[in-house]
């Protein structure tokens, strides 16, 4: 258990996905415009990306099994590809109130390189089921708590007095790079 | 000649994936600390890309257009596996810098751009011609970033030191020194008016307005607006 909350804390404060990894940017940067969408779009990458940690983990004992390790980035990518798809049918046809709220941001994630890169890192570190499922979800969870503090920021600035300069992209990459500042504070926390 | 020569002056400078285009910016930001990543994510994407566009071209009447994103996916995974293990067994230190973003070289948006832009429409030869000048023209992006972040942040270049001293401003190669770095470039962008996917006025493209990692025909779509906005 303790080990679970560790690893928790570690893949979504201290190794935050955007701010120290850079996976995700473009939704990060993307859909970070307002709150609102900005946590439909946390949502959407919870969602995901605890299934697709839980799938592909199968998956790689699969691969083990038949001894095909080498596959993994080729059966990965297509799962995750396939995997969105069939979310999105599923809560179409099932629960229309959630395919509202998420729908528009499904199809953005299949090529989110996070989704994969939580899959591949899940491998790398030899982590069973629930620990998979866990980082997955701590991974996403990061996200969400990055992309909302972002979208919170810039519509606060959105009505100040920008140079010309640095309006648009320039001023969020700044927003940005002061936050991963402030995360690098978490690193003690482990 | 002259014709297998544009491909690559289109790579380097006029569309230039990342000063203009703003593609794979992923992997620019994140394996840019100093500027020998930079080169060897350069190199190693250019050799994918290069195969992926060679082995597209080759396939292109064969593939059926409603599958051909499943089909390139596929392409382009199998043959950054084949990069990956050559590194693993012959460039060891490449491999266990660049860690987990060669195999994230697969979503990499300019692999999939190129592959639907030009590989499918065109012939071998001159796909290769285009990797080329693209895989190039990422290489050097990549190279100069990781430079002034190294120069910066560490007070080296290419791990020589420099003949004058000063104190480096660590935080140029922790995580936050990249998005200040890419702020910087867009500002310059942006002040000097350049052709760039940052700086197109009222925009209306796709992944709202920064083609940062999105799909490669998303890419695709904003490159033509780009250049409706440039005609403008």
């Amino acid at each position: 258990m303790k080990t679970l909350i560790l690893t928790l804390i570690s893949v979504s404060l201290v190794n935050n996905v955007v701010l120290s990894q850079f996976l995700g940017l473009c939704p990060f940067l993307g859909v970070s415009k307002q709150t609102k969408t900005a946590l439909s779009m946390g949502g959407a990458v919870i969602f995901v990306i605890t299934i697709a940690s839980a799938v592909t983990h199968v998956l790689y004992r699969l691969l083990v099994l038949l001894h095909v390790e080498y596959l993994e980035t080729v059966t990965f990518i297509l799962i995750i590809a396939a995997l969105v798809q069939l979310v999105e049918l599923f809560l179409k046809k099932y629960s229309t109130a959630l395919y509202n709220a998420l729908g528009v941001y499904l199809p953005l994630i299949t090529t989110n390189c996070a989704v994969l890169g939580v899959a591949l890192t899940n491998v790398q570190n030899h982590y069973n089921f629930i620990t998979s499922v866990v980082a997955g979800f701590g991974t996403a969870l990061g996200f969400t708590i990055s992309i909302t503090i972002l979208a919170g920021i810039r519509e606060r600035i959105a009505d100040n007095d920008i140079p010309h300069v640095l309006q648009g992209s320039p001023i969020v990459l700044i927003t940005a790079g002061l936050m991963a500042i402030a995360f690098i504070g978490f690193s003690g926390l482990i | 000649m002259k014709k297998y020569l544009k491909p690559l002056y289109n790579g380097i400078i006029k569309e230039n994936p990342t000063f203009v285009l703003m593609l794979g910016m992923c992997p620019t930001l994140a394996v840019t600390t100093s500027a020998t990543n930079g080169m060897g994510m350069g190199l190693t994407t250019m050799t994918v890309l290069i195969m992926s566009n060679f082995v597209i071209s080759l396939l292109r009447k064969i593939i059926p257009s409603r599958m051909r994103i499943p089909a390139y996916i596929v392409i382009v995974a199998s043959l950054v596996t084949v990069v990956q293990l050559l590194l693993q067994a012959y460039i060891p230190s490449l491999y266990d810098t660049l860690g987990i973003y060669i195999p994230l070289i697969v979503v990499n948006c300019i692999i999939l751009g190129r592959a639907e832009a030009f590989a499918s429409k065109n012939n071998p030869l001159l796909s290769i011609m285009d990797g080329l000048g693209m895989g190039l023209g990422f290489t050097l992006a990549l190279t100069s970033i990781g430079l002034v972040r190294e120069i910066l942040g560490s007070g080296t270049a290419f791990s020589m030191t420099l003949p004058i001293s000063f104190e480096p401003i660590t935080i140029f190669v922790m995580a936050p020194g990249a998005f200040f770095i890419l702020a910087l470039l867009t500002a310059i962008q942006n002040k000097l008016k350049l052709p760039s996917a940052t700086n197109v006025q009222n925009s209306s493209l796709k992944c709202g307005g920064d083609c940062l990692h999105c799909h490669g025909s998303q890419c695709q779509i904003n490159k033509s607006l780009l250049k409706e906005d440039h005609k403008k």
